[in-house]
């Protein structure tokens, strides 16, 4: 049984962990907003389907499912041991490892780094990882700009917005909406452009060529490091990703010490797994893989900082630490009926979903998030879909039962469920009360429409916010049956 | 203590484990084992079963399914096959990975070697030739991986247009199989291409086309 004492969770003040309100806040903000229920419902749906066609085109899928769980958890169980491989190898080829224990000394290092270079400006591929440390804000800070290049990434930064999926994190915004935004923010875009997708794209590609060309900092994530070979690996669909890793001087690869896989012939399982589980292609268009620096080939400088900020705290319990597996394929969020209806926004983490809830609650510590676990309805979808076979919901029950017993633990006031519950057992343990209890529970018909009723009184009006109870109905059980049996039959 | 020191305490005390002793040999990935770490006996594929002909058609429908342009070609033919494809494009001063024996191209098209061509200037090329390492019919992917005849990265990613020329011996079936023919020389840089350059990012509409090359075509020389 772990203990999860000490461990250090992600700072606050830096980064993009934490919401500014409890999920059940958001959620019900953004259900009232029509048009992004409207928009999730075509992605989630369309990304599904496409899924589940390629995903039943592999016999094995399954063992494939089954050695991507092992290799997960054989990196973690040896997790030291890898990185220090990994470090190794970078270093053998070229490379220099930075080691940062949370956001806060990343963002240093990489401002560091940039600075060095005399550069003031940095491509970027999509990145998770950069986007939980706020990253671009602590450059900014120093005076460094940094140029998102996915297109869905250019649309947030332009639309200074945040994403709200892991894959398709502009997926909350129609074509109308992102031409509204190039127009106003691209200088010298065609005013003559249409939301055309295609017309759209072009428009970026125009805008992003010339600083591709001139870069010379490139800055990444990185999907997967294998500690055997010290090779670096980036899954990416547009050519932005190759571009920022070929092209500049310098690049940076900031990665989550949980990426590191511990041999080569372990990508001969996760290059099937993460492209079919997430875009729903057989093979996404690009993938890069650079080991250290290759001398006439990209770039002459390479860093790779290795970041903790709350890993190892996930490490430390043993039943939460299967949310490091995640390859962030974002399969778990399209299946989920939760994120589906409220999108990512509402989770208040860069990581939304099933993984967020349970991810994100696990790097800040689980009182910091304390209302993403209750995210859920516990159906499981996630688990099904899951390439590395995560457990969500053993793992949000799990984490439930730890933000109960930590509460306890610092004796703070019991909320409305315990207090419901403690009520209930003092009822149900003697025939008379529990009687006397049900009878008094008729005296809510007269608050029902339609045999629902919306609101509670106080103690159970927490409960019912999401949910509308039925109306009791006229008669107990107990009184119907002695009423059935009094009947001559 | 330094980063990295705090980073590896932190870790090992997380698994609360002396680091030294209990890591076992590193090796491949094992066989399947179910959440109790007990293995199941199952195994994924790692070997495809197809025939030479079949593997090659299968390479080829991938490809197309993708948005590749596919020409077939029998060795005697492919001079004929890169002239008319470079035609058909109207491709006329291409860069050629420097290693790349390339067969008389006709009149009007010129080839030029890459010598470390500047990004700016390999943008005003109409194309590139390469050839590639590996090809991955399940998928339809082509593996570059550095060698003098497929060139260093930039080649094959500022042009517009990427013609690729893949032999049936480069070509095995399934994804493990490219990665057992990579192992030797994992080092380099790898750049795994299935189909071209492709966004989904706008209501999830497929644009191809974005920042690499927009049109692959690839020359499949093989009986």
């Amino acid at each position: 049984m772990s203990t999860y004492l000490g461990m250090p969770t992600a700072p606050k003040g830096v980064g993009h962990l934490r919401g500014s309100e409890p999920f059940p806040a958001a959620a019900r903000r953004a259900l009232a907003d029509t048009q992004l229920r409207h928009n999730l419902a075509m992605a989630t749906a369309t990304i599904r389907a496409k899924r589940a066609a390629v995903v039943a085109e592999v016999p094995d899928w399954e063992e494939l499912r089954a050695a991507g769980q092992a290799a997960k958890a054989g990196a973690m169980r040896h997790l030291d041991r890898y990185l220090e491989q990994l470090e190794t190898q970078v270093q053998a080829r070229g490379g220099t490892v930075h080691w940062a224990t949370d956001a806060v000394a990343a963002n240093r290092i990489v401002t560091d780094l940039v600075a060095a270079t005399g550069s003031r400006e940095a491509v970027k591929v999509k990145s998770m990882v950069t986007d939980e440390i706020g990253l671009n804000e602590a450059l900014a800070a120093a005076g460094i700009t940094a140029h998102e290049t996915d297109l869905a990434e250019l649309i947030i930064q332009l639309g200074h917005d945040r994403p709200s999926h892991i894959l398709v994190p502009a997926i909350h915004r129609n074509r109308a909406e992102i031409r509204e935004i190039f127009l106003r923010e691209m200088a010298a875009v065609d005013p003559a452009l249409t939301d055309d997708p295609a017309a759209l794209a072009e428009a970026a590609r125009l805008y992003l060529r010339r600083r591709f060309l001139a870069a010379r900092v490139g800055i990444s994530g990185a999907n997967f490091a294998i500690a055997e070979t010290g090779t670096l690996c980036v899954v990416e669909s547009e050519g932005n990703g190759r571009m920022c890793l070929t092209l500049p001087d310098t690049l940076i690869t900031v990665m989550g010490i949980e990426k590191v896989l511990p041999s080569w012939q372990d990508l001969a399982v996760f290059l099937q797994l993460l492209p079919r589980s997430s875009t729903g292609e057989r093979m996404n268009p690009y993938t890069s893989m650079w080991t250290g620096v290759t001398p006439g080939d990209g770039p002459r400088q390479f860093h790779l900082v290795l970041l903790d900020n709350g890993r190892t705290a996930a490490l430390a319990d043993e039943t939460g630490r299967q949310a490091l597996h995640c390859i962030r394929c974002s399969a778990c969020l399209n299946v989920c009926p939760v994120y589906e209806r409220v999108g990512g926004h509402a989770y208040g983490s860069v990581y939304p979903g099933p993984i967020g809830a349970v991810l994100s609650p696990q790097l800040t510590g689980v009182e910091e998030n304390a209302s993403l676990p209750y995210a859920s309805s516990l159906c499981g979808a996630c688990y099904d879909v899951c390439p590395v076979k995560i457990d969500i919901p053993s793992v949000l029950v799990h984490l439930r039962a730890r933000h109960v017993d930590e509460a306890r633990k610092e004796r703070r006031l019991p909320h409305a469920e315990a207090i419901a519950m403690a009520a209930a057992s003092w009822v149900m343990a003697e025939p008379r009360r529990y009687s006397a209890a049900q009878r008094a529970g008729r005296l809510g018909r007269p608050l029902g429409r339609r045999g629902r009723i919306g609101q509670l009184p106080p103690l159970l009006s927490a409960w019912a916010q999401a949910r509308d109870s039925p109306v009791p109905p006229s008669q107990t059980f107990r009184q119907w049956w002695r009423d059935e049996h009094r009947k001559p039959s | 203590m330094s980063g990295r020191e705090e980073v590896l305490a932190r870790i090992r005390a997380a698994l609360a484990y002396d680091g030294e002793t209990a890591h076992p040999a590193i090796t491949g990935p094992g066989p399947a084992v179910d959440s109790s770490g007990a293995s199941t006996g199952a195994q994924f594929q790692t070997w495809g079963d197809l025939e030479p002909g079949p593997l090659l058609d299968l390479l080829a429908e991938r490809l197309a399914d993708y948005r590749a342009i596919v020409r077939r070609a029998a060795p005697a033919e492919l001079a004929a096959a890169l002239g008319a494809a470079l035609a058909d494009r109207g491709a006329r001063r291409i860069v050629v990975a420097p290693g790349l024996d390339l067969p008389a191209l006709p009149d009007g098209i010129k080839a030029v070697p890459d010598d470390g061509i500047p990004a700016h200037d390999l943008d005003a090329f109409d194309g590139v030739v390469t050839g590639a390492a590996v090809a991955i019919a399940e998928t339809g992917t082509i593996v570059l991986d550095g060698s003098p005849d497929q060139g260093r990265r930039a080649i094959t990613l500022v042009p517009d247009y990427h013609l690729c020329i893949v032999h049936a011996a480069q070509v095995v079936e399934l994804v493990p199989e490219a990665i057992t023919r990579l192992a030797a020389g994992a080092d380099r840089p790898l750049t795994w291409i299935s189909g071209p350059s492709a966004t989904s990012d706008i209501e999830l509409k497929r644009v191809e086309g974005v920042h690499g090359p927009r049109t692959l075509e690839v020359i499949l020389v093989g009986p």
